[in-house]
């Protein structure tokens, strides 16, 4: 059953038909998806499925060659550089490393978004960054450098400064990766609570099953480049396909064996 | 877009209306300081705010500071719900001095 919120919000971003390669290899294939205004989607697959390709395409970070992407109603492959440099201040972004800048202290790393796109007063940046740095609980530590910083640190760090331009959009890229279970679920937490009092849409890329279910309003589930099915966290859980249920058991799927493939791919084709 | 100030029960009122963000928060705050420079205690009238980003808090953070190192009394109120949620992400609900109405700060005297 869709929850009110799934059902009253429009489409933020719009996915149709993607399709994207590596050279010869496709990576993403023919992908379509919807992110509702307000909605935390998680994204969601093993290693390898294309999931953190996909956010890739949805920041702008590749160009679109085959099928759309609509951010804000926006086609972003036909936007001009001006026109996405404005819708890039709707967004935050935070990735899986945190890309701090190493030779900022974290008040600088905050205040950079504000620095570059906005004409605030010094001061009044400064405030907005110790505001964000307090909800993440980072109060008291703008003039550290990220190199003394713990891994939970980071990731709420680079939290603070994907929230400071107060974004319509934020992306999370493995949130709780490499983060101990106690500081995983409180940067969980910390996103439902950005998204509740901000009313930001979200889009999570995770493999941990555990905060998926927690901060998911639904969850697009990826195999081998393609979206094995959209739908509630509940849907999920009660989904029969297989492969599906391999993820959530967290079972590596097993293809049968072609033996004329097999030996091809371990000789080179050479015998 | 301005922000109107009115005199009322010996408080200047800044009424801030609609979306307050990065576009006229600098107007906000610069409406809020020169009230404050003339030793005025001010209330900021949130009740029709639509939306605050965080650069409208901050400008009511810089107005509370300037106004607790001089002495002078400022204060919210009937800060709405989408003004709330903002102040309470960052915990600022407990830090400024919040009133359901003008009437209620005057009751309660100095």
């Amino acid at each position: 059953m869709n929850s009110p919120r799934q059902q009253a919000a429009a489409p933020v971003i719009e996915v149709e038909n993607l399709v994207t390669c590596y050279g010869e290899q496709r990576i993403l294939d023919d992908v379509s998806l919807t992110v509702n205004e307000g909605e935390i989607m998680v994204i969601m697959g093993g290693s390898g499925s294309g999931k953190s390709t996909l956010l890739r395409y949805l920041v702008g970070l590749h160009s679109v060659n085959q099928g759309v992407i609509r951010i804000l109603g926006k086609d972003i492959s036909k936007l001009r550089s001006g026109e996405w440099l404005q819708l890039r201040k709707k967004i935050g972004v935070s990735f899986q490393g945190g890309a701090l800048f190493n030779s900022m202290n974290v008040g600088d790393n905050v205040c950079m978004p504000l620095r570059e796109h906005t004409s605030l007063d010094e001061r009044t940046m400064r405030i907005i960054s110790r505001m964000k740095l307090e909800v993440v609980n980072l109060s008291g530590f703008e003039h550290l450098m990220p190199a003394q910083l713990s891994g939970g640190m980071v990731k709420r760090a680079a939290l603070a400064r994907a929230i400071v331009m107060d974004p319509t959009i934020v992306f999370f890229d493995e949130p709780s990766a490499g983060l101990d279970p106690v500081v995983a679920s409180e940067l969980d937490e910390l996103i439902l609570q950005i998204r509740d009092a901000l009313n930001v849409t979200v889009v999570v890329v995770t493999h941990e099953l555990e905060s998926a279910f927690k901060i998911a309003d639904r969850m697009a589930i990826l195999d081998r480049g393609r979206v094995l099915m959209v739908g509630s966290v509940d849907e999920v859980r009660q989904s029969n396909d297989q492969r599906v249920r391999n993820l959530l058991n967290r079972k590596s799927a097993q293809e049968p064996v072609n033996a004329d493939d097999y030996l091809r791919r371990l000789t080179g084709g050479v015998m | 877009m301005a922000f109107p100030v009115e005199e009322k029960d010996g408080f200047a009122v800044v009424i801030l209306k609609g979306e307050v963000d990065l576009n006229n928060s600098p107007d906000a705050r610069k409406v809020i300081l020169n009230c404050l420079k003339k030793n005025r205690p001010v209330m900021v009238d949130l009740s029709a705010v639509a939306y605050i980003d965080s650069s409208g808090v901050a400008s009511l953070v810089e107005g509370f500071q300037y106004a607790r190192s001089n002495d002078l009394d400022f204060g919210l109120i009937g800060v709405s719900d989408a003004a709330m949620s903002v102040l309470k992400l960052a915990r600022l609900d407990q830090v400024f001095h919040i009133y359901e109405s003008l009437p209620e700060r005057v009751g309660r005297g100095n």
